[in-house]
């Protein structure tokens, strides 16, 4: 394999993506901002901000915003007050060809994902998530990473910005004239293929943003470096392998060339071609093997959904679900007025209260009324499953059994299953919490099985995993699979004394937590440890010696119910 | 909040948001939408037909589905309405008027059809319609504010990510979708208006299934990918491209393609009523359905329909097994029964089973 190319500077990249998004906001729809708060993250935004017209509106989201604040509505009070309707326009709407900053945006609900990206189509927006997510299952919801081009890498502040705020305005007049040729869309087509990026809105991102560096080097059309540059920044951050390396390169594809240096479009020749392609692919390898890892782990939370980001198992809602009755309280943040209620409450005092000037009814603030709401919990069932020992595949065969009818058969509850197995040195997360069953069945298709029991190491994985379910607002329910035989104790030395009681130990951590614990007993005579095992969870045991696909699905959903 | 229709010349309209800055803007052409072909076909035929039942379409993201929902929308010749009326109504149906139009007389205009997102989240409030509670608060009058649902009458309702749905909104939509009229009580508000609309769902299944009651609503479904030919790929960045930078030049060179096929819909709305569907092509549908194993008889209808649709679309007087045949899929991969110890795809055993019937 040969020596992989030199990687560019990220500091300098960060602020590269600043400019090229300022000379094409509304094009290329935002970036990523993935950082704690901070000086790294304000010193893009100020470079950024400082690199837009004078006038480009500039707005923070709240956090728990309402639709009526979002979208526009009705200004209740200076309607009460004045008698007539006075409306208040949107955030989105007052942000129209601007940029709009999301703050936490790894707590975005999905369907207020979905409405800012509605806004961010109708009103050309740009959007800036600040996603302060640490743990790898924090990030923003897919909908709307997909809408955005730029995840640049912040863990430094960017350097200085590479033009200047004349040079970009200059870039942005000169947009729409550059030309892009057939041979450089393929380039940036064919790696995106080669990074494993599947969607065309990321390529097409590719290409706005070489079309933005053309602009601002004064190019009338696509050159290599601006395709090369355009994939290391969108694509780079996106792939999800590793390009392979192009079959004998005749030369080291050259580092970025400094900025202001032109250089003649290739010529259209398939020998051209080909090196333009290389030359891309190779740009796309250089800003990968740093981020790789990041965003494959990003890929897979993709397909997972991020939770609605309400804490714990809090289930009254004033946002939606089935109505529970009201409470006294104003109508922001989504809470919904109950008008009638509202009504009622002011009715008795208006003999009491100055007549209004205008309408009938005089009405304070402390008549308003809101709504409250029940929403459904949902539950998350854990499968714990011991992969060791001869037993290891039929008890992986029936967890896969009963994950499959759970699954077939809780669209109603909406539950999700998520399967742990361990075996020789620890746990491995088979099944992240889904409620595809396709997704199911391929995760659990052709599962390893022998080795040693590192039964603590299994039930501490569960338990992350319960914490974090809970985290999401999801209820989890924790079914552990073993024979009771445990034999590796966490430090990884083997022994069945030292491993039973770290098992002991982590159970009574569940406990302690109060993650509601099921274990089955799947040895062929009821093992007096799984016993001991349940009790020190708290929770409840059963002796399966035949654990049955079917039974084991009873079980668990009589468990769930039982909660 | 936006869930109201102004009616004409009220104070309310100072309520819609209208952005001053960006300009009106153009929809992607339909006609220039790349490969996607059971996507489009599937929408075309419930532009002839609405009765077949809507499109669930499943597949990645970044596809072109709402981008083609959109363009359908525009590419449809306006329909014919009531003025003023804030649930369109139909003129020359007069069972189907609301209320309001049953009483006075009404002056008929012409309207774009409709397409109404539903977005995630949501609440019952902006779906259903509730009381108008600017009214309400100012003049002290009981008036209802029409949701979502009224919007959508004689157009399309569009959820994306349909999957991810709530469920007592899924409910609402069922009970909504089977009935074609929206019930209102709430609010002290009582009252129905006529809610027929086809519905378009899409979304990805790896994010959580579709219950099967939902599912088996939809008329038909299609898989959708994206193009994995790489001339396909570049064609469609680069008409998305060329349309991106000159959105008026791009849709006046795809205008004539447009007008064809408006024709064509046209046509084949006219040419619907009189296309036959022979006992012989009935039974072979049933007996398809039997051999596929789906639940109930909505396959069969379904099956005819899009049929026929098909068949009048294309300029055939009558709904022959050809038709069926490049149907099944579409009309039937949704509705098989579950199971769980059969791994192949819906697709597949579909076509097991048109095999199993026509032969191969």
């Amino acid at each position: 394999m040969s020596e992989p190319p030199p990687r560019p500077d990220p500091r300098a990249e960060a602020a590269l993506a600043a400019c090229l998004l300022a000379v094409d906001p509304r094009g290329l729809g935002g970036a990523v901002l993935r950082a704690r708060a901070g000086v790294e993250r304000e010193r893009w935004l100020a470079l950024f901000r400082a690199l837009l017209p004078k006038d480009t509106p500039w707005r923070r989201l709240p956090p728990s915003i309402g639709d009526e604040a979002l979208l526009g509505g009705l200004d209740l009070a200076a309607t009460l007050a004045l008698g007539r309707p006075v409306r208040r326009p949107g955030l989105l709407e007052q942000a129209a060809g601007g940029v709009v900053l999301l703050p936490m945006a790894e707590r975005l609900s999905r369907g207020l994902a979905a409405r800012l990206a509605a806004g961010q189509e109708a009103h050309g927006l740009a959007l800036l998530a600040l996603d302060e997510g640490v743990q790898e299952e924090e990030a923003p919801p897919p909908g709307l990473l997909d809408r955005l081009a730029f995840l640049p890498e912040l863990a430094e502040p960017p350097a200085a910005a590479p033009f200047d705020a004349a040079a970009v305005a200059a870039a942005r007049r000169r947009l729409p004239s550059v030309a892009a040729e057939d041979a450089v869309i393929e380039a940036i087509l064919a790696t995106a293929a080669a990074c494993g990026v599947a969607a065309l809105r990321a390529p097409a991102f590719a290409l706005r943003a070489a079309r933005a560096h053309a602009a601002l080097q004064g190019r009338a059309a696509l050159a290599a470096e601006d395709a090369a540059l355009a994939v290391r920044l969108v694509l780079g951050p996106r792939a999800t392998v590793l390009p392979a390396p192009p079959e004998e390169e005749e030369e080291p594809p050259e580092p970025p060339p400094p900025p202001g240096e032109a250089e003649p479009s290739p010529e259209r020749n398939p020998a051209g071609q080909g090196r333009m392609e290389d030359v891309v692919q190779a740009a796309a390898a250089a800003s990968l093997p740093a981020q790789l890892l990041a965003s494959l782990a990003a890929a897979t939370l993709r397909a997972r959904a991020p939770a609605s980001g309400r804490q714990g198992a809090e289930r009254v809602s004033l946002r939606r679900g089935r109505p529970i009755g009201t409470r006294a309280g104003e109508p922001r943040d989504g809470a919904r007025l109950a008008l009638l209620e509202t009504l009622r409450a002011a009715v008795p005092w208006q003999r009491l209260r100055p007549p209004p000037p205008r309408g009938r009814l005089a009405i304070r603030r402390e008549d308003l009324r809101i709504r409250r709401f029940r929403e459904h919990a949902e539950s998350t069932a854990v499968f714990v499953v011991d992969a060791s020992g001869s037993a290891a595949l039929h008890r992986l065969a029936e967890a896969k059994g009963a994950v499959e009818l759970l699954l077939a058969e809780c669209y109603a509850r909406r539950d999700r299953v998520a399967v742990i197995a361990f075996r020789g040195q620890g746990a491995e997360l088979l099944l992240p919490p889904t409620h595809a069953l396709a997704r199911a069945r391929r995760a659990l298709a052709g599962l390893p099985g022998g080795g040693a029991s590192p039964l603590a190491a299994g039930l501490e994985a569960a338990g992350a995993l319960a914490a974090q379910e809970r985290r999401a607002g999801r209820s989890p329910f924790l079914v552990v699979l073993t024979d009771g035989r445990a034999n590796l104790a966490r430090d990884g030395r083997a022994g069945r004394e030292a491993a039973e009681a770290d098992a002991l130990a982590v159970a009574r951590r569940l406990r302690a937590e109060a993650h509601p614990v099921l274990i089955v007993d799947t040895a062929p005579r009821p093992q007096p440890f799984a016993r001991g095992l349940a009790a020190e969870a708290g929770g409840r045991s059963l002796v399966l010696p035949q654990a049955r696909a079917e039974t084991l699905a009873a079980a668990v959903r009589q468990g769930m119910a039982a909660r | 909040m936006d869930g109201a229709l102004p009616p004409a010349a009220t104070p309310r309209r100072a309520r819609r948001p209208r952005p001053a800055a960006p300009p009106p803007r153009r929809v992607f052409p339909f006609t220039a939408i790349v490969a996607q072909e059971e996507l489009k076909t599937a929408l075309l035929l419930c532009a002839v037909d609405p009765a077949i039942g809507g499109v669930l379409a499943l597949g990645d993201r970044g596809t072109g589905k709402s981008t083609a929902i959109r363009a359908l929308a525009a590419l449809l010749p306006p329909m014919q309405v009531v003025e003023g009326c804030r649930f369109h109504c139909e003129p020359g149906r007069p069972a189907a008027l609301c209320e309001t139009c049953r009483r006075k007389g009404a002056r008929v205009v012409s309207a774009p059809v409709p397409v109404v997102d539903l977005p995630l989240g949501a609440t019952e409030d902006r779906v259903v319609g509730a009381l108008d509670i600017e009214r309400a608060l100012t003049r002290g009058e009981k008036a209802f504010e029409p949701g979502l649902l009224a919007r959508a009458h004689r157009g399309f309702l569009y959820i994306d990510e349909v999957n991810l749905l709530e469920d007592h909104l899924v409910d609402l939509l069922l009970d909504v979708a089977a009935s074609g009229e929206n019930v209102v009580e709430r609010d002290g508000l009582s009252l129905r208006h006529p809610a027929r609309f086809v519905l378009v769902g899409s979304g990805n299944p790896e994010e959580g299934e579709l219950r099967p009651q939902l599912l088996d609503r939809f008329g038909l479904s299609v898989e959708v990918s994206t193009p994995a030919d790489l001339a396909l790929r570049l064609q469609v960045i680069k008409r998305r491209d060329a349309f991106e930078r000159d959105p008026e030049g791009f849709c006046a060179e795809w205008a004539g393609e447009e007008a064809a096929l408006r024709a064509r819909i046209l046509a084949a709305r006219a040419r619907l009523a009189e296309v036959r569907a022979p006992d012989a092509m009935l039974e072979q549908a049933a007996r398809l359905c039997m051999a596929a194993g789906t639940d109930g008889l909505r396959g069969e209808l379904t099956l005819m329909r899009v049929a026929r649709a098909l068949a009048a679309f294309e300029g055939a007087r009558e709904a022959g097994l050809a038709h069926l045949r490049r149907m099944a899929p579409l009309a039937l991969r949704h509705r098989l029964r579950r199971n769980p110890l059969d791994d192949a795809l819906a697709s597949t055993r579909v076509a097991r089973a048109v095999e199993e019937v026509f032969g191969p």
